[in-house]
């Protein structure tokens, strides 16, 4: 069969399936919507939450990012699995403790305050939003190369599928679909990088084989590392930003993480404290099975990217020998693999430096072909020049990262099963987090707005139903996000755990460690932490300013950790100087401290 | 609440302590090995990994699982030395 055959086949059965759990899994009440009904065993909610957490980002995103900037891409791998820990230590158990439906709820009632509450629906929203619109663009990317659909139809079959199972459903159907979307994800990445690992070095665990020796006698990072000094590009295991920049960097996203409203509602829905504690466990091993793969693919892709498209010989593959149904033609035709023969000779070279004068060497491809049939792009850079003392040719190839994990299968020419797989994969990844973030969104207005600050009388039946209308106006707006991306998704993903991180993480934390912080407290941290973090990304992003502005040599994505910073320093400093919160909110306080009695997940 | 106030600020106590030492065990792990000071480690050879770089995009992360699974026996013990679990 072939691989579009296959795509078909596999694609379309993973939707049957998560359709049938869906029409098994309705929701009745809103405490099924919400958390499940609070009955979900820690295995099957680790799985969910590894499912919920990996994204488009992390499965199709992150191996290529590493690809292609080397030990640098520590900060993403820590950063991703390091804020577990702190969720498992720091929050889980005692949000759990508390047995709200929302981030919102806890910091509504720990600091008693509608105010508070409003800040933190309006930070769950942006954080939920932004991170939504990255998903629907990833089912579009999928589509299109495999089942050669339009992106825009690819987005819209996307949008239908959530939509049937996250507004039928709720947290329940959600958290059954995304167990089956995990096992979907876990097989369709480990089962290639098991293949390739195997192909380039002969074991079949890339966490082993990244460190072994090649037939040549060298490693497979020093060959890493030759192969790119050879052309011109940095050494692969060495670091390349300041190191004040990654450790502000991974800060970020450890407590990004943690404070991902997404992430943290999943606690809500195992009926016990230490069943949130477990659950955490296993969520980390289901992620860190993915993520410990990931630095093996990046390695053996990139190997295998540099020696497929420079040959042997090290002198180019002539354009004119590819097939028709070449997996660069194929990248090619989907726009995110270019090639601009400078020097003329037909072939394709891959070395350092841009072959076309687009932002990042991006190309603004046409409908023209060229001379061997190539797409032409209008901003082809002119001329072959080069450092001769450092490369062997001018780079002719634009090979944008987000293909790496999905062209790998092609370019390592492995099974047409494998590949198909692996589309399955990307879709379950990117479905699976679009509606956790698509719930916490309408539960957010259902319950967060509608319920507790709008009119606390709607019955429960009212509630279920703006909450179910929420989500439709949600899938509909990140649907229009993912036909009409914002052209930053990659800062706009990063905004969204510097807010996650400046704002959401520290007010929770001080909410069970800090007995004194109060309302005051509370607010001035949450705007301080929120907007500071926004002001510095927006000015660096959009309002012209240039990395040597950096404050202490810190990138837009590292600044969460200085709101966060702020944010604690004016939250303790405002709360000393304002009265303590009320006797009945300090008795709260003490008693989420004790596991017993949490009972379930209660809405009043 | 079943638990009298003193046995609850011990237990909260004791609690602190271990979430002390695990936080430590990861900073030094995935700061300190894997940022701060992993020019100097890199020098080491590990199993065909410079060490520096395999803490940083392997050990960590093997590290965090660990450490998770070891508070969640830690406190399963503690809840039980204060009859606080469920």
């Amino acid at each position: 069969m072939s691989v579009d055959m296959l795509s078909y086949l596999f694609i379309g059965g993973s939707f049957l399936l998560y359709i049938g759990i869906a029409v098994w899994a309705r929701a009745g009440s809103t405490k099924e919507f919400y958390v499940a009904g609070g009955g979900v065993p820690p295995i099957a909610n680790g799985m969910a939450t590894a499912a919920d957490w990996m994204s488009a980002a992390s499965f199709i995103s992150l191996a290529g990012l590493i690809s292609f900037i080397g030990r640098d891409g520590s900060a993403y791998l820590m950063g991703w699995t390091g804020g577990y820990v702190l969720l498992a230590l720091l929050l889980a158990p005692y949000l759990r403790k508390f047995g709200k439906f929302t981030v919102p709820d806890f910091v509504g009632d720990r600091y008693y305050s509608n105010t508070a509450r409003t800040i933190a629906v309006i930070c769950t929203i942006v954080i939920s939003f932004t991170y939504v619109a990255g998903q629907m663009r990833g089912v579009g990317i999928v589509f299109s190369r495999y089942l050669h659909v339009d992106i825009n139809t690819g987005v819209v079959v996307g949008m239908a599928i959530v939509f049937f199972y996250a507004v039928l459903g709720g947290m329940k159907g959600i958290t059954y679909t995304q167990v089956a979307q995990y096992c979907v994800l876990i097989l369709a990445f480990t089962v290639p990088a098991f293949f390739l690992s195997a192909q380039v070095t002969g074991h079949f665990l890339p966490q082993i084989g990244l460190g072994a020796t090649l037939e040549s006698g060298q490693s497979v990072l020093a060959t890493l590392d030759q192969l790119s000094t050879d052309l011109g590009f940095a050494q692969y295991t060495a670091g390349k930003k300041s190191t004040i920049d990654i450790f502000f960097l991974t800060v970020a996203l450890m407590c990004g993480t943690a404070g991902l409203p997404h992430v943290i509602v999943r606690f809500f829905t195992v009926p016990r404290v230490k069943d949130a504690r477990t659950s955490a466990g296993y969520a980390l091993i289901f992620i860190a099975l993915l993520y410990t793969a990931v630095p093996g693919v990046a390695g053996f892709g990139r190997v295998n990217l540099i020696q497929t498209l420079n040959g042997a010989d090290n002198a180019g593959t002539a354009y004119a020998d590819l097939g028709e149904d070449h997996w660069f033609k194929n990248w090619e035709n989907a726009g995110l693999l270019a090639w601009n023969d400078r020097n003329g000779d037909g072939k394709i070279q891959y070395a350092a430096g841009a072959a076309f004068d687009g932002k990042g060497g991006k190309p603004a491809l046409t409908e023209e072909r060229g001379e061997f049939g190539q797409r032409v792009a209008s901003n082809a850079k002119a001329g072959a020049d080069f450092d001769a003392a450092k490369q062997p040719f001018a780079n002719e190839v634009y090979v944008d990262r987000d293909i790496m994990v999905l062209a790998n299968p092609d370019i390592a020419q492995l099974p047409a099963w494998v590949v198909a797989l692996v589309a399955a994969g990307a879709v379950a990844a990117a479905l699976s987090t679009a509606a956790g973030l698509l719930l916490v969104i309408s539960t957010a207005i259902s319950h967060d707005l509608m319920k507790k600050t709008i009119n606390p009388n709607i019955t429960d039946k009212q509630e279920l139903m703006y909450a179910r209308l929420a989500a439709i106006v949600a899938i509909c707006i990140a649907g229009y996000f993912g036909i009409n991306p914002p052209g930053f998704v990659a800062q706009v993903v990063a905004l969204a755990f510097g807010i996650a991180c400046a704002s959401v993480f520290p007010t929770i934390m001080l909410g069970i460690f800090y007995k004194r912080m109060n309302t005051q407290g509370a607010i001035a941290g949450m705007l301080v932490g929120l907007i500071s973090t926004v002001a510095y990304m927006w000015y660096f992003v959009w309002g012209g300013g240039t990395a040597d502005e950096y404050f202490l040599g810190i990138s837009p994505g590292g600044f969460g950790t200085v709101g966060m910073i702020l944010h604690f320093i004016v939250a303790i400093v405002v709360a000393g100087m304002t009265p303590p919160p009320p006797q009945e909110i300090q008795d709260i306080v003490e008693d989420l401290r004790i596991p017993r009695g949490a009972g379930e997940a209660h809405a009043h | 609440m079943s638990i009298s106030s003193e046995n609850a600020k011990a237990y909260w106590g004791e609690n602190l302590r271990i979430i002390v030492t695990y936080l430590a065990i990861w900073f030094v792990v995935s700061y300190g090995c894997g940022i701060l000071f992993v020019d100097q480690l890199d020098q080491i050879q590990f199993f065909g990994f410079p060490l520096g770089f395999w803490f940083g995009q392997q050990g960590s992360i093997f590290v965090f699982v660990g450490l998770i699974w070891a508070y969640v026996f830690s406190m399963n013990k503690l809840d039980e030395k204060y009859d606080v679990h469920e």
